[in-house]
Protein backbone atom coordinates (compact mmCIF):
# COMPACT_ATOMS: atom_id res chain seq x y z
CA UNK A 1 0.00 0.00 0.00
CA UNK A 2 1.36 4.04 -0.58
CA UNK A 3 0.72 5.87 2.20
CA UNK A 4 -1.73 8.99 1.15
CA UNK A 5 -2.51 12.22 2.26
CA UNK A 6 1.33 12.37 3.84
CA UNK A 7 2.02 15.91 5.73
CA UNK A 8 4.83 17.38 7.95
CA UNK A 9 4.56 20.35 9.81
CA UNK A 10 5.77 22.25 12.81
CA UNK A 11 3.86 24.29 15.16
CA UNK A 12 4.14 25.11 18.97
CA UNK A 13 2.52 23.70 22.08
CA UNK A 14 2.48 24.23 25.74
CA UNK A 15 5.50 26.49 24.92
CA UNK A 16 7.70 23.77 23.28
CA UNK A 17 8.09 23.20 19.30
CA UNK A 18 6.45 20.00 17.89
CA UNK A 19 6.54 18.50 14.37
CA UNK A 20 3.51 16.54 13.88
CA UNK A 21 3.55 14.01 10.65
CA UNK A 22 0.16 12.21 9.80
CA UNK A 23 -0.32 9.83 6.42
CA UNK A 24 -3.32 8.01 5.83
CA UNK A 25 -2.77 3.91 5.03
CA UNK A 26 -6.03 2.01 3.79
CA UNK A 27 -8.32 3.31 6.08
CA UNK A 28 -6.82 4.58 8.76
CA UNK A 29 -4.81 8.13 9.72
CA UNK A 30 -1.90 7.51 11.47
CA UNK A 31 -0.44 11.07 13.31
CA UNK A 32 3.01 11.06 15.10
CA UNK A 33 4.13 13.87 17.19
CA UNK A 34 7.89 14.57 18.04
CA UNK A 35 9.90 17.06 19.40
CA UNK A 36 11.50 19.45 17.48
CA UNK A 37 14.81 19.37 19.47
CA UNK A 38 15.77 16.61 20.06
CA UNK A 39 13.40 15.30 17.58
CA UNK A 40 12.03 12.21 19.25
CA UNK A 41 8.71 10.75 18.43
CA UNK A 42 6.68 10.70 21.72
CA UNK A 43 2.71 10.61 21.01
CA UNK A 44 0.74 9.14 18.55
CA UNK A 45 -2.45 8.01 17.69
CA UNK A 46 -5.17 6.86 14.68
CA UNK A 47 -8.41 8.22 13.42
CA UNK A 48 -10.85 7.89 10.66
CA UNK A 49 -9.54 11.01 9.63
CA UNK A 50 -6.72 13.22 9.53
CA UNK A 51 -8.69 15.49 12.14
CA UNK A 52 -9.21 12.95 14.81
CA UNK A 53 -5.83 11.62 14.31
CA UNK A 54 -4.22 14.97 15.03
CA UNK A 55 -6.60 16.05 17.78
CA UNK A 56 -5.74 12.68 19.82
CA UNK A 57 -2.17 12.77 19.46
CA UNK A 58 -2.36 16.17 20.31
CA UNK A 59 -3.93 15.78 23.21
CA UNK A 60 -1.65 13.09 24.47
CA UNK A 61 1.23 15.36 23.38
CA UNK A 62 0.10 18.63 25.72
CA UNK A 63 -0.24 15.94 28.66
CA UNK A 64 3.31 14.77 28.51
CA UNK A 65 4.35 18.29 27.54
CA UNK A 66 2.66 19.26 30.83
CA UNK A 67 5.03 17.22 32.70
CA UNK A 68 8.38 18.30 31.81
CA UNK A 69 9.84 21.13 34.46
CA UNK A 70 12.26 23.42 33.18
CA UNK A 71 14.86 24.39 35.87
CA UNK A 72 16.89 27.63 36.35
CA UNK A 73 20.31 28.23 36.83
CA UNK B 1 24.38 12.20 1.93
CA UNK B 2 24.75 11.56 -1.86
CA UNK B 3 24.25 8.27 -3.37
CA UNK B 4 26.84 8.15 -5.13
CA UNK B 5 29.50 8.52 -2.21
CA UNK B 6 27.78 5.98 0.40
CA UNK B 7 29.88 4.22 2.47
CA UNK B 8 29.56 0.48 2.57
CA UNK B 9 27.59 0.42 5.98
CA UNK B 10 25.16 3.28 4.08
CA UNK B 11 22.08 1.86 1.77
CA UNK B 12 19.63 4.13 -0.13
CA UNK B 13 16.12 4.33 0.10
CA UNK B 14 16.29 3.16 -3.27
CA UNK B 15 18.35 0.11 -2.63
CA UNK B 16 15.83 -0.80 0.19
CA UNK B 17 12.59 -0.97 -2.47
CA UNK B 18 14.71 -3.03 -4.62
CA UNK B 19 16.52 -5.41 -2.42
CA UNK B 20 14.21 -5.51 0.42
CA UNK B 21 12.96 -9.35 -0.26
CA UNK B 22 16.39 -10.21 -1.64
CA UNK B 23 17.92 -13.96 -0.23
CA UNK B 24 20.45 -12.74 2.05
CA UNK B 25 19.35 -9.59 2.55
CA UNK B 26 17.05 -8.63 5.72
CA UNK B 27 15.32 -5.40 6.75
CA UNK B 28 14.44 -4.38 10.31
CA UNK B 29 13.11 -1.59 11.69
CA UNK B 30 13.89 -0.75 15.36
CA UNK B 31 12.03 2.20 16.32
CA UNK B 32 12.01 5.09 19.70
CA UNK B 33 7.98 4.41 19.37
CA UNK B 34 7.94 0.95 19.14
CA UNK B 35 4.31 1.17 17.65
CA UNK B 36 5.63 2.96 15.12
CA UNK B 37 6.12 -0.61 13.04
CA UNK B 38 2.52 -1.21 13.61
CA UNK B 39 1.58 1.85 11.63
CA UNK B 40 2.83 0.68 8.70
CA UNK B 41 6.55 -0.32 7.71
CA UNK B 42 8.74 -1.55 4.33
CA UNK B 43 7.09 -4.53 2.74
CA UNK B 44 9.19 -7.84 4.05
CA UNK B 45 10.96 -5.75 7.20
CA UNK B 46 11.19 -7.49 10.40
CA UNK B 47 10.38 -5.19 13.69
CA UNK B 48 12.31 -5.15 16.63
CA UNK B 49 11.35 -3.74 20.01
CA UNK B 50 14.16 -2.12 21.92
CA UNK B 51 12.87 -1.55 25.25
CA UNK B 52 12.29 -5.83 25.55
CA UNK B 53 14.57 -7.22 22.43
CA UNK B 54 17.56 -5.02 22.34
CA UNK B 55 18.50 -5.12 25.95
CA UNK B 56 18.65 -7.25 28.99
CA UNK B 57 15.02 -6.74 31.47
CA UNK B 58 16.78 -7.56 34.16
CA UNK B 59 19.88 -5.84 34.55
CA UNK B 60 20.45 -2.89 32.70
CA UNK B 61 22.49 -3.82 30.35
CA UNK B 62 22.86 -4.67 26.40
CA UNK B 63 21.21 -7.64 24.80
CA UNK B 64 22.79 -10.69 26.23
CA UNK B 65 24.41 -13.09 23.44
CA UNK B 66 22.09 -15.71 23.89
CA UNK B 67 19.21 -13.65 23.31
CA UNK B 68 20.74 -11.81 21.11
CA UNK B 69 21.42 -15.33 18.77
CA UNK B 70 18.08 -16.38 19.65
CA UNK B 71 16.41 -12.93 18.10
CA UNK B 72 18.51 -13.26 14.95
CA UNK B 73 18.12 -16.47 14.18
CA UNK B 74 14.56 -16.03 14.82
CA UNK B 75 14.39 -13.16 12.50
CA UNK B 76 15.86 -15.71 9.26
CA UNK B 77 19.49 -13.64 10.03
CA UNK B 78 22.94 -15.96 9.85
CA UNK B 79 26.12 -14.77 9.99
CA UNK B 80 26.46 -14.06 6.37
CA UNK B 81 22.92 -11.69 5.95
CA UNK B 82 23.60 -8.74 5.25
CA UNK B 83 20.98 -6.67 8.48
CA UNK B 84 19.69 -3.39 6.84
CA UNK B 85 18.41 -1.06 9.79
CA UNK B 86 15.85 1.71 9.33
CA UNK B 87 13.87 3.29 12.17
CA UNK B 88 11.96 6.63 13.63
CA UNK B 89 13.86 9.73 14.54
CA UNK B 90 17.25 9.33 11.74
CA UNK B 91 17.40 5.87 12.76
CA UNK B 92 18.42 6.45 16.71
CA UNK B 93 17.17 3.10 17.76
CA UNK B 94 18.41 1.68 14.34
CA UNK B 95 21.94 2.94 15.09
CA UNK B 96 21.67 1.29 19.23
CA UNK B 97 20.98 -1.97 17.32
CA UNK B 98 23.75 -1.68 14.66
CA UNK B 99 26.20 -0.77 17.55
CA UNK B 100 24.97 -3.83 19.37
CA UNK B 101 25.46 -6.05 16.11
CA UNK B 102 29.07 -4.57 15.70
CA UNK B 103 29.56 -5.54 19.47
CA UNK B 104 28.67 -8.83 19.12
CA UNK B 105 30.60 -8.88 15.42
CA UNK B 106 28.33 -9.15 12.78
CA UNK B 107 29.90 -8.35 9.69
CA UNK B 108 27.86 -6.98 7.21
CA UNK B 109 25.23 -4.51 8.73
CA UNK B 110 24.29 -1.20 7.58
CA UNK B 111 21.72 1.58 8.16
CA UNK B 112 18.86 2.79 5.58
CA UNK B 113 20.31 6.46 5.16
CA UNK B 114 17.19 8.50 5.75
CA UNK B 115 15.31 6.01 7.87
CA UNK B 116 11.63 5.84 7.95
CA UNK B 117 11.62 10.01 7.90
CA UNK B 118 12.62 9.58 3.98
CA UNK B 119 10.82 6.48 3.42
CA UNK B 120 7.31 7.68 4.36
CA UNK B 121 8.27 11.52 2.75
CA UNK B 122 9.07 9.70 -0.80
CA UNK B 123 5.91 7.67 -0.61
CA UNK B 124 7.09 4.61 -1.24
CA UNK B 125 5.07 1.18 -0.17
CA UNK B 126 4.01 0.36 2.84
CA UNK B 127 3.06 -2.85 4.76
CA UNK B 128 1.14 -3.98 8.02
CA UNK B 129 1.52 -7.61 7.26
CA UNK B 130 4.30 -8.99 9.53
CA UNK B 131 6.46 -11.64 7.79
CA UNK B 132 7.19 -14.65 9.05
CA UNK B 133 10.74 -16.33 8.78
CA UNK B 134 12.99 -19.61 8.18
CA UNK B 135 14.35 -20.32 11.40
CA UNK B 136 18.37 -20.24 11.44
CA UNK B 137 21.23 -20.53 13.62
CA UNK B 138 22.89 -17.43 14.49
CA UNK B 139 26.64 -17.80 16.29
CA UNK B 140 27.76 -14.31 17.77
CA UNK B 141 30.67 -13.55 19.04
CA UNK B 142 32.10 -12.68 22.42
CA UNK B 143 31.33 -8.85 22.94
CA UNK B 144 33.96 -6.07 21.21
CA UNK B 145 33.89 -4.12 24.40
CA UNK B 146 36.27 -1.59 22.90
CA UNK B 147 33.24 -0.29 21.23
CA UNK B 148 31.33 0.69 24.49
CA UNK B 149 32.32 2.80 27.62
CA UNK B 150 31.60 1.99 31.22
CA UNK B 151 31.80 4.72 34.33
CA UNK B 152 34.59 4.02 35.37
CA UNK B 153 36.74 4.73 32.22
CA UNK B 154 34.47 7.67 31.83
CA UNK B 155 35.04 8.83 35.22
CA UNK B 156 39.42 8.76 34.84
CA UNK B 157 38.71 10.23 31.55
CA UNK B 158 37.45 13.10 32.75
CA UNK B 159 39.94 13.73 35.34
CA UNK B 160 42.77 12.79 33.04
CA UNK B 161 41.36 14.59 30.42
CA UNK B 162 42.47 11.73 28.22
CA UNK B 163 39.79 11.34 25.46
CA UNK B 164 37.15 14.14 23.90
CA UNK B 165 33.92 14.07 25.61
CA UNK B 166 31.03 14.53 23.46
CA UNK B 167 28.08 14.98 24.67
CA UNK B 168 24.85 14.76 22.32
CA UNK B 169 21.65 15.75 23.62
CA UNK B 170 20.34 18.71 22.90
CA UNK B 171 21.45 22.24 24.43
CA UNK B 172 18.45 22.50 26.77
CA UNK B 173 19.82 18.94 28.13
CA UNK B 174 22.97 19.82 28.31
CA UNK B 175 22.97 23.08 30.12
CA UNK B 176 20.62 21.72 32.62
CA UNK B 177 17.56 23.79 31.78
CA UNK B 178 15.43 20.42 30.98
CA UNK B 179 16.20 17.01 32.41
CA UNK B 180 14.89 15.19 29.63
CA UNK B 181 13.36 15.52 25.87
CA UNK B 182 10.05 17.64 26.24
CA UNK B 183 7.62 15.35 26.31
CA UNK B 184 9.56 12.62 27.53
CA UNK B 185 9.99 11.15 30.79
CA UNK B 186 12.42 12.44 33.55
CA UNK B 187 15.06 9.71 34.84
CA UNK B 188 17.57 11.59 36.27
CA UNK B 189 18.40 13.94 39.27
CA UNK B 190 20.27 16.56 38.27
CA UNK B 191 21.06 18.54 34.96
CA UNK B 192 24.01 19.06 33.28
CA UNK B 193 26.99 17.91 31.66
CA UNK B 194 29.87 15.60 32.41
CA UNK B 195 32.83 18.16 33.06
CA UNK B 196 34.43 19.37 29.87
CA UNK B 197 32.21 17.34 27.68
CA UNK B 198 31.69 19.41 24.30
CA UNK B 199 27.36 19.57 22.84
CA UNK B 200 27.59 18.45 19.56
CA UNK B 201 24.06 17.82 19.20
CA UNK B 202 23.15 14.05 17.23
CA UNK B 203 20.58 16.36 14.53
CA UNK B 204 24.07 17.92 13.32
CA UNK B 205 25.04 14.72 11.91
CA UNK B 206 21.97 14.76 9.91
CA UNK B 207 20.07 16.61 6.75
CA UNK B 208 16.77 17.97 6.66
CA UNK B 209 15.47 14.85 4.69
CA UNK B 210 17.29 12.64 7.75
CA UNK B 211 20.31 11.84 5.56
CA UNK B 212 23.41 11.68 6.96
CA UNK B 213 25.43 15.44 5.96
CA UNK B 214 28.58 14.26 3.68
CA UNK B 215 31.91 13.10 4.97
CA UNK B 216 33.99 16.38 4.79
CA UNK B 217 31.55 18.63 5.84
CA UNK B 218 30.83 16.09 9.47
CA UNK B 219 34.59 15.81 9.50
CA UNK B 220 35.14 19.65 9.33
CA UNK B 221 31.95 19.97 11.63
CA UNK B 222 33.74 18.03 14.28
CA UNK B 223 36.95 19.06 14.00
CA UNK B 224 35.77 22.74 14.45
CA UNK B 225 35.02 21.40 17.87
CA UNK B 226 38.02 19.83 18.62
CA UNK B 227 37.05 16.38 17.69
CA UNK B 228 39.41 14.43 15.49
CA UNK B 229 40.77 10.56 15.31
CA UNK B 230 44.12 11.36 16.95
CA UNK B 231 42.27 11.58 20.74
CA UNK B 232 40.13 8.30 21.66
CA UNK B 233 36.12 9.94 21.87
CA UNK B 234 33.67 8.87 24.51
CA UNK B 235 29.84 10.07 23.19
CA UNK B 236 27.10 9.73 25.69
CA UNK B 237 23.24 11.08 25.23
CA UNK B 238 20.70 10.73 28.06
CA UNK B 239 19.93 6.76 27.33
CA UNK B 240 22.38 5.79 24.80
CA UNK B 241 20.88 5.49 21.39
CA UNK B 242 20.88 9.35 20.44
CA UNK B 243 24.70 9.00 21.26
CA UNK B 244 25.20 5.21 19.37
CA UNK B 245 24.51 7.53 16.42
CA UNK B 246 26.76 9.90 16.74
CA UNK B 247 29.66 7.07 17.28
CA UNK B 248 27.64 5.45 13.86
CA UNK B 249 29.11 9.05 12.37
CA UNK B 250 32.46 9.12 13.68
CA UNK B 251 33.43 5.19 13.37
CA UNK B 252 32.02 4.12 10.60
CA UNK B 253 31.35 7.55 8.41
CA UNK B 254 34.56 9.41 9.23
CA UNK B 255 37.06 6.21 10.16
CA UNK B 256 38.05 7.46 13.89
CA UNK B 257 39.43 4.11 15.55
CA UNK B 258 39.04 4.85 19.12
CA UNK B 259 35.51 5.66 19.73
CA UNK B 260 33.08 4.80 22.38
CA UNK B 261 29.39 4.93 23.46
CA UNK B 262 28.84 5.48 26.98
CA UNK B 263 25.41 4.07 27.01
CA UNK B 264 25.03 4.49 30.95
CA UNK B 265 25.26 8.18 29.76
CA UNK B 266 23.20 10.81 31.58
CA UNK B 267 20.41 8.54 33.27
CA UNK B 268 23.98 7.00 35.06
CA UNK B 269 26.10 10.12 35.44
CA UNK B 270 22.93 12.57 36.64
CA UNK B 271 21.99 10.08 38.51
CA UNK B 272 25.26 8.96 41.32
CA UNK B 273 25.80 10.44 43.92
CA UNK B 274 28.81 12.81 44.30
CA UNK B 275 29.65 12.83 40.28
CA UNK B 276 30.80 15.93 39.71
CA UNK B 277 28.18 18.04 37.45
CA UNK B 278 29.00 21.09 34.95
CA UNK B 279 26.31 23.78 34.48
CA UNK B 280 25.74 25.33 32.05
Amino acid sequence: MKPEDYSRRQQELAGWAISIETYKLGDVYHCSIANVDPGARFARADGSTREEAEARALEKAARYLAQTRRFGP
Amino acid sequence: MSPTSLPDVLVTTEWVAKHATDSGVRIVEVDVDTTAYDQGHVPGAAGWNWTSQLCDTLVRDIVPKKTLEQLLGDTGIDNKTTIVLYGDNNNWFAAWAFWQLKIYGHQDVRLMDGGRKKWLAEGRDLSTDVPSFGKKTYTASEPDLSLRAFLPEVQEAMKRKSASMVDVRGPQEFTGEILAPPGLPETCQRGGHIPGAKNIPWGKNCNDDGTFKDVAELKAMYAAQGITADTPVIAYCRIGERSSLTWFVLKHLLGFDRVKNYDGSWTEWGNLVGAPVEKP
